[in-house]
């Protein structure tokens, strides 16, 4: 009901709003507001969830952060805004966010009929399921007749409607609208499976009763790649947003982090002379400061190292990096460069 | 001269702006035209906002394929070659089914705590005050989550079952066998609705005759025998065209029967106890709206406790009782929406769920189930009255 309510109220925004954000500048909102106000999911360890003390951290919070040091200057200049899958579009489309960055699949339906544009991968993901041990499964394609645990509200529920179908598979699914009441049917035993993308099923594990009971099956159903997105319509903001997390990609590859940037900006490579400002104006050309780029890699660090520290081998998840690696080293992590 | 005199002779005539029934009938034309027209801006601002932010709107979706699974479905659905518009059928039948047993289950639950905490039993007066100050007083969503964390909780696993008259029991849900009827049921289908006819005939038949004559007809026990022993004999001679589908333990999973699951029955017995317990209030107050002198009239005539229960006392409380109780089923029936928590695929959950996130539509598929439940609840109020304008009281 309260999420009726609350897609009622952005129902009822949308229709009595006049003309609605998309005229105003959302880079001049944001700093005149002098506080960046992101999407984030609020749950998801490694990827956006706030600690006891109200601290956020995540692969995703990292993105708020970036934007906002870029933007503002500050990383820690963002009000991080909870959003279930359900609600994360309207509160984007409404106005109440800024940025989503909040594990968002890009799919070509969200990026032409929501009104929202994807701006760069910033991890990529797959739908994968997890099983207990007892049941001695091996392989998805073992799971003809079983139930599965499924959250609404995302792209996962299609997923595996398609899975089951494509391969001649009973499927007995029992959706549910909260991620938390997801996890508690399955650990309960009212599901032999519980999807979602890879990366979830290793955080939703250790929340598990006895995480070593379950294991999480090999195969990959499709093809999650998860990306920030930002409203359409606003060219100059979509542009920074993107080129933010260009800029901490550049920066794992030039190999500066946020230990080395000082040094690095008495280096006499171009590429890294132009990323840290010195040389150039690729910051005004953004319309933001010269030094948008060192602000980043200062505060929150290159993308290795925030994937690293939230989902990595520095977090409890420890998930490999896999395809995220830079594409040297046998990943798909691209950026243009910055010129 | 004589126009003039005429035109004197009429009450003083008015200017048509002064007119009261010119002005009222102006200013809710007014009004209208208003009204309609905040409507009006607000859904082509809507429209404008939308297409604008490049969101898409009509009702095209209602038939492209929806291509996701429901748990439970009372009219065939695929995932592979279903629609949304199909999916919302499905959605508005769950939310139906649980808001028609929960209100039968209410309303005889309610009735059944009403009448005990008028009772003259000590205990019986406190545990239904017990239950009505302990259930009203929890909000509906947690008693819901306790319901089926407990039902998930106390049943065993599917390979650990309670069996029995082969059917099983498990924490995910219970599974009987599903009778299938063979050639030559039909016949037992006739006599089952010759006997329906027939109870109907005699019941009114005798209703007649004691209004009459005042001669009282052994009424329950010629309907009981037409209802249930005429087809039963059929069923016997027509050498029993039925046979049982047992649910059959898979891989994972039972095949086969009938299937009752937690999450449906989480929802009916928390929206049900929970609505039970404000019928019972409302009972209550009905009773207790009745004069003292009425039972005691009918006591001194010589009448028992319970004739004068259902005779004297109940036909005047359902006056007052009507009225809230009709809010109540509403109540239940908005409720059942809650079933998203747990879930049950009712509409909300299906409709403004999975299809609102794979559509994006939000405007249109709030405003359909909105209007869906509006509709519901206007003509649940309409029965309900038309009941009410029944069983008021008829001056003679």
């Amino acid at each position: 009901m309260k999420r009726v309510i609350s897609t009622l109220v952005v129902a009822a925004a949308v229709a009595l709003t006049a003309s609605a954000a998309s005229a105003e500048s959302t880079l001049n909102t944001v700093k005149q507001r002098g506080i960046l106000n992101c999407g984030a999911n609020g749950q998801l360890a490694g990827f956006g969830l706030p600690d006891a003390q109200g601290h956020w951290t995540g692969l995703d919070v990292d993105v708020c952060r970036a934007v906002a040091a870029a933007v503002l200057g500050d990383a820690n200049k963002v009000k991080f805004v909870p959003l279930t899958a359900k609600d994360r579009f309207t509160a984007l489309q409404s106005g109440d966010v800024d940025l989503l960055a909040r594990n968002t699949t890009w799919t070509l339906s969200r990026d032409t009929s929501l009104g929202i544009n994807f701006t760069n991968v910033n991890y990529y993901d797959g739908q994968g399921f997890m099983v207990r041990k007892s049941l001695k499964v091996n392989s998805a394609l073992e799971l003809n007749g079983a139930s599965v645990c499924v959250q609404q509200g995302t792209t996962t529920e299609l997923n595996l409607a398609d899975y089951f179908r494509a391969n001649k598979m009973q499927l007995k699914s029992v959706t549910f609208a909260d991620a938390d009441q997801t996890i508690k049917a399955y650990d309960a035993g009212r599901c032999d499976a519980f999807t979602t993308d890879a990366s979830g099923l290793y955080s939703e594990r250790l929340r598990l009763a006895k995480p070593d009971d379950h294991i999480v099956l090999p195969e990959i159903i499709s093809k999650e790649p998860l990306s920030p997105s930002v409203r359409h319509g606003d060219d100059e903001w979509f542009d920074i947003v993107k080129w933010v997390g260009f800029a901490m990609v550049d920066a794992e590859d030039l190999g500066i982090t946020s230990k080395n940037i000082d040094e690095m900006m008495k280096s006499n490579n171009p590429e890294v002379r132009r990323f840290v400002g010195v040389e150039g104006n690729f910051g005004e050309q953004l319309h933001l400061t010269k030094d948008w780029a060192y602000k980043i890699v200062k505060q929150v660090g290159n993308y290795g190292e925030s994937f690293d520290r939230n989902v990595g081998e520095g977090s409890p998840l420890k998930i490999a990096r896999g395809l995220n690696r830079l594409w040297t080293k046998g990943g798909i992590m691209y950026a243009p460069p910055i010129h | 001269m004589t126009v003039e005199s005429s035109v004197a002779q009429q009450p003083a005539r008015v200017a048509f702006y002064n007119d009261p029934r010119v002005r009222s009938a102006t200013y809710q034309v007014l009004l209208c035209v208003i009204v309609g027209l905040l409507v009006y801006s607000a859904v082509s601002n809507a429209v404008d906002n939308l297409h604008r932010a490049h969101i898409a709107s009509g009702f095209g979706f209602w038939n492209q394929t929806a291509g996701f699974d429901i748990s439970q479905t009372l009219i065939a659905y695929s995932a592979a070659t279903s629609t949304y518009g199909e999916a919302f059928w499905v959605g508005l039948l769950n939310t139906l089914l649980v808001a028609v047993i929960g209100i039968a289950i209410a309303t005889i639950l309610g009735f059944a705590i009403g009448i005990a905490r008028l009772s003259s039993n000590w205990l019986l007066v406190k545990a239904a005050t017990v239950y009505v100050e302990t259930i009203r007083n929890i909000p509906l969503l947690l008693q819901l989550l306790f319901w089926y964390n407990a039902v998930l909780k106390a049943l065993p696993d599917i390979r650990d079952s309670h069996r029995f008259f082969g059917s099983y029991l498990n924490n995910r849900g219970l599974f009987v066998p599903e009778p299938i009827p063979d050639p030559g049921f039909g016949f037992v289908e006739v006599a089952l609705v010759v006997g329906i006819v027939g109870a109907l005939a005699f019941y009114f038949w005798a209703h007649k005759r004691q209004m009459e004559t005042g001669q009282q007809a052994p009424v329950v026990r010629v309907v009981l025998g037409l209802v249930i022993g005429l087809p039963l004999v059929v069923y016997v001679a027509a050498g029993m065209p039925m046979h049982l589908d047992h649910p059959q333990l898979g891989r994972f999973n039972l095949n086969g029967g009938l299937a009752l699951q937690p999450e449906f029955v989480a929802l009916l017995v928390g929206i049900s106890i929970y609505t039970a317990a404000f019928i019972s209030e409302v009972v209550r107050a009905g009773i207790l709206a009745v004069s003292r002198g009425q039972t005691e009239a009918a006591y001194s005539l010589g009448m028992q406790p319970r004739p004068t229960l259902r005779l004297i006392v109940i036909p005047q409380a359902m006056r007052v009782i009507i009225p809230p109780l009709t809010s109540q089923y509403l109540n239940l029936t908005k409720n059942s929406s809650l079933a998203v928590a747990i879930g049950y695929p009712d509409l909300v959950q299906v409709f403004t769920g999975t299809v609102l996130n794979q559509t994006g539509q939000a405007v249109e598929v709030v405003a359909i189930t909105m209007l869906v439940y509006l509709s519901i609840s206007l003509i649940t109020s309409l029965a309900m009255n038309i009941y009410n304008s029944r069983v008021a009281l008829v001056e003679r």
